[in-house]
């Protein structure tokens, strides 16, 4: 397999392209078919003023370049490697209670829904208990308890995705000095979309319902969490 | 003998009863059976699963708990006999020295939520001794 073998460590004794020779990758069956390029004849017939030219003359279709690059650009090479999708800690499954460490909501403890495509993980506070709205939040600032909200055969809608959480495309030609010098006003608050609070509401209901179950929970999720002297987070059970 | 008894009562003696503080056995008792030197004594607790084994003193914790009369060098059997003679398994369980640190096992090992449900209980009861305290301060 390695025909490439190291010089010194780190420096292998023959270069990219002759390992590329070598492998005969190149070989092997194309997968793709590209779409076969329309013909473009290479020179075309123009018409010319003044009378000593003709009045026709035939012309390159594309002109060559005036100026040619006098150093040779290195292309850089193309990564084939994709990442992997981002593995959840076993101890978090939907239901799972979270302690939030960064953050605007950092010491929060909210509900676990799903894991997003993109790793992160969906939670909830639910909003109506501790504040917390429907958000992402990166499994590597968070810690996962033991304590679980029963939530059965709960499905968070599929509508609720990394899109779902995208930023609006800014709205065009407003700058934001216009905006802040506008009338000397601060610029009105826009109001929250009404489908999203609508959201918000359908997803914490239910888990309202299951977190009501068990006696403390809710005072429990309503309370925030911090380390008092002498409580070492490593040392803790959670 | 001294010419006056020590206010001392915690020796290290044949039928000491100890604590173990490390090894496979920590959190176990056991019993002094034979004082090695300064440093080491032989300890047995045939009925606490602590094996026959030479054992730092440095790695004990004497306890007010002590077979009396056990001669010694006893072997396990007569060690085994003395335990259940005089219950000392169960006195052990039962001092505040083993409940207290049962208790703090106990405390470490609640889960976060655990943690909460017993902060929240403390508050109740400091609330209800309050209001009872004023209460009979007012009567």
């Amino acid at each position: 397999m390695a025909r490439s073998k190291d010089l010194v460590p780190g420096v292998g004794r023959l270069s990219r392209s002759q390992v590329f020779a070598r492998r005969g990758l190149f070989k092997g069956l194309k997968k793709t078919e590209k779409p076969a390029a329309a013909e473009v004849a290479p020179t075309k017939e123009v018409t010319v003023g003044g009378a000593n030219n003709g009045s026709k003359r035939v012309v390159p279709t594309q002109k060559a370049p005036r100026f040619y690059p006098a150093e040779d650009v290195r292309q850089p090479k193309k990564s084939r490697k994709s990442p992997k999708p981002t593995k959840l800690r076993s101890s978090i499954t939907p239901g799972t209670v979270l302690i939030l460490l960064a953050g605007r909501f950092a010491g929060k403890r909210v509900v676990f829904l799903k894991q997003l495509d993109s790793g992160l993980l969906l939670v909830t506070g639910p909003y109506k208990v501790n504040g917390v709205p429907l958000r992402r939040v990166n499994q590597a600032y968070v810690i996962a308890t033991s304590t679980q909200v029963e939530l059965g055969d709960f499905k968070v809608d599929e509508k609720i995705n990394d899109a779902y959480f995208a930023k609006a495309s800014s709205k065009g030609k407003s700058s934001a000095e216009e905006e802040f010098f506008a009338e000397g006003k601060p610029k009105a608050k826009e109001a929250f979309p009404e489908s999203k609070a609508a959201d918000q509401k359908a997803v914490d209901s239910a888990i309202i319902a299951a977190v009501k179950k068990t006696e403390y929970l809710h005072k429990y999720l309503r309370a925030s969490w911090g380390l008092s002297k002498g409580q070492y987070p490593h040392l803790l059970a959670f | 003998m001294p010419a006056t008894e020590s206010n001392f009562q915690r020796f290290v003696e044949v039928g000491r009863v100890v604590l173990l503080k490390s090894g496979p056995q920590e959190g176990h008792i056991a019993v002094i059976a034979e004082i090695i030197d300064h440093n080491r004594a032989i300890i047995d607790g045939p009925t606490t699963g602590v094996p026959r084994q030479a054992f730092p003193y440095r790695h004990l914790t004497l306890t007010p708990l002590r077979l009396t009369k056990l001669p010694r060098a006893a072997g396990s059997g007569a060690i085994k006999k003395a335990l259940e003679k005089e219950a000392i398994v169960e006195k052990w369980e039962k001092s505040a020295f083993a409940q207290r640190r049962a208790s703090i096992a106990k405390r470490r090992s609640l889960t976060d939520f655990q943690r909460f449900v017993v902060m929240v209980a403390k508050k109740q009861r400091a609330d209800r001794v309050h209001k009872a305290v004023r209460a009979a301060k007012k009567a």
